[in-house]
């Protein structure tokens, strides 16, 4: 029986109803703005996770969730598999620049005052992805079972510990006994390849159905320039776009697991002495210098350490309430004390993270990506006139 | 007319290069994911000679047969006297599961689907399609009033 690609649409179109989600595509638009380049954070971070899926997928064939076991099926993954160098270094350095993509995201919604009605949910949920995203990391960095990876995590769990009442209940449950071991090593691989892929595949599902239901924001500022110009048909000219940024976010990723493998370090040895430079992953740097900076001591049965976690956690609620507690910008457009918050925050986490490192690398690293946004919106505007080249 | 017919070689030009770029992109990412999930041979430590234990040991007296790994391999050493010793691969000739040594039957006897062998090794019954490969023993004196000691060697 010859089967023709056109009776093989009709089949699958007739079953799957998927006349309708064509239609919506090819209506789907794009508006077109100077502040158009943010438009693509999102997407990037979405395809780092992708990334993250399939070489993560690839790691577990190898890889060995036992204390005894891990750092040497990591080992083996990276010196005797082929091209499993390749493989889990794409996905440390892909983790982290999905990390990065996701907090400027998270900045670009912030300060465009995307979560406007109707898209408080999408903020939420966009929060509590990039929450997800940071538990993710927290639970990858011990996997490899080296010295860097064993220290950080009993400090990040002790720092657990000293949440008032439910400290001590909660770091059992994160080291999943006592001390960080065997057992901690099992349950951050559970976390890390099941609990939180499930939990993050909903919030991310129900994100991106928000973003189409709901269409891109434009931001209050640029409200009259996206009404004069033509919006971008989604596909295929904003499609096209998007799937050039991933190529070439693809091309860097294979490049820096080229050219700077991520190291893999000692072995852990409970009984050895911590060695200096013991630190988080880059994005929990700021409270870990934060916390450096507390003395000992206690006020009103508080340990003074309890204070900063407390707030940490208070403002990350705050964040996540956002679209609540700004009214301002519902009724009048503009909110300058979220914007001016906003902006002491991203001062206080560059600052605190470049302190951290004792480098100015994190400031080089947001003004980069600051100017690489502002070629791009030059780009737009000169593409103007027409609204889409 | 002639400018169609050149529009339409740049447009087959086009997708016959979209369509190697793409071709080019998929194997650069298809080749490495296909050799990674094809695990690395391992090499193993050649094994000449394993020492399966005293001629006295207890499994062997009890059982009359005792299980040793060869390297990798599992062997099976079954006692049949203080002197006649015989040793095969313990790896069915059939789906590959471990062979045992049925004493009441003086037969090798794989329990997953009723294989027989005789005590030369020979498939003699039931689905085994080859015998199972022999190995040496020899019991190698371990010096006065010490019990001779079994060895298992290759071939």
């Amino acid at each position: 029986m010859r089967i023709s690609a056109a009776a093989l649409r009709s089949f699958l179109d007739d079953r799957l109803a998927l006349g309708g989600v064509r239609g919506a595509l090819a209506h789907k638009t794009v508006p077109v703005h100077r502040y158009m380049p943010f438009y693509y954070f999102g997407g990037m971070a979405l395809f780092f996770f992708a990334v993250q899926v399939i070489t993560g997928i690839l790691l577990m064939l190898y890889y060995r969730p036992a204390a005894g076991e891990a750092f040497e099926s990591v080992e083996f993954i990276m010196t005797t598999v082929p091209f499993g160098w390749l493989v889990r270094s794409i996905h440390s350095w892909s983790a982290n620049l999905m990390i990065f993509f996701a907090f400027a995201h998270l900045a670009t919604v912030f300060f465009l005052k995307a979560y406007r009605p109707p898209r408080e949910l999408t903020w939420i949920t966009g929060c509590l992805v990039l929450f997800l995203g940071l538990a993710f990391g927290f639970s990858g960095y011990l996997l490899p079972w080296n010295q860097l990876a064993f220290f950080a995590t009993k400090v990040g769990t002790d720092i657990a510990g000293a949440v008032p009442l439910i400290g001590g209940w909660l770091l059992r449950f994160l080291r999943g006994g006592d001390r960080v071991g065997g057992g901690t090593l099992s349950r951050f691989y559970g976390w890390h390849v099941a609990i939180l892929p499930a939990v993050t595949v909903v919030f991310l599902g129900l994100h991106l159905l928000m973003v189409q239901i709901h269409g891109m924001s434009v931001p209050p500022q640029v409200e009259g320039e996206a009404r004069q110009r033509r919006p971008m048909k989604f596909f295929p000219h904003f499609a096209l776009r998007e799937l050039f940024g991933w190529t070439l976010a693809l091309g860097v990723l294979a490049a820096l697991a080229a050219l700077f493998p991520w190291e893999l370090g000692e072995k852990a040895d409970p009984f050895a002495p911590a060695f200096q430079n013991i630190r988080p992953e880059w994005y929990f740097m700021f409270m870990f210098e934060t916390l450096k900076h507390v003395p000992g001591g206690e006020i009103l049965g508080l340990e003074y350490e309890a204070i900063p976690i407390l707030l940490f956690g208070l403002a990350g609620l705050v964040l996540l309430l956002v679209p609540f507690l700004d009214r301002g910008v519902v009724r009048t457009g503009r909110s300058p004390a979220f914007t001016a918050a906003g902006f002491a925050a991203l001062v206080y986490i560059v600052g605190a993270t470049a302190w951290g490192y004792r480098s100015l690398a994190p400031v080089y690293a947001v003004l980069a990506t600051g100017a690489v946004v502002a070629i791009l919106s030059l780009g737009t505007r000169r593409a103007g006139g027409e609204g889409q080249p | 007319m002639a400018e169609e017919s050149s529009s339409i070689g740049r447009r087959r030009f086009l997708s016959w290069f979209l369509g190697t770029t793409g071709g080019a992109f998929l194997v650069s990412v298809l080749y490495p994911i296909l050799r990674y999930v094809s695990p690395p041979r391992i090499p193993e430590a050649s094994t000449s000679e394993v020492e399966v234990g005293p001629v006295n040991d207890p499994e062997l007296v009890e059982k009359g047969f005792k299980i040793v790994h060869f390297g990798a391999d599992p062997v099976i050493v079954v006692k049949l006297s203080d002197t006649d010793l015989r040793a095969f691969s313990a790896s069915c000739t059939h789906l590959d599961c471990i062979v045992e040594f049925r004493k009441t039957k003086q037969l090798i006897w794989c329990n997953c689907h009723n294989g027989v062998y005789d005590l030369t090794g020979r498939n003699i019954a039931g689905p085994p399609p080859k015998p199972l490969t022999p190995y040496r023993v020899h019991l190698v004196a371990k010096g006065p009033g010490q019990p001779a000691s079994v060895v298992v060697g290759k071939g």
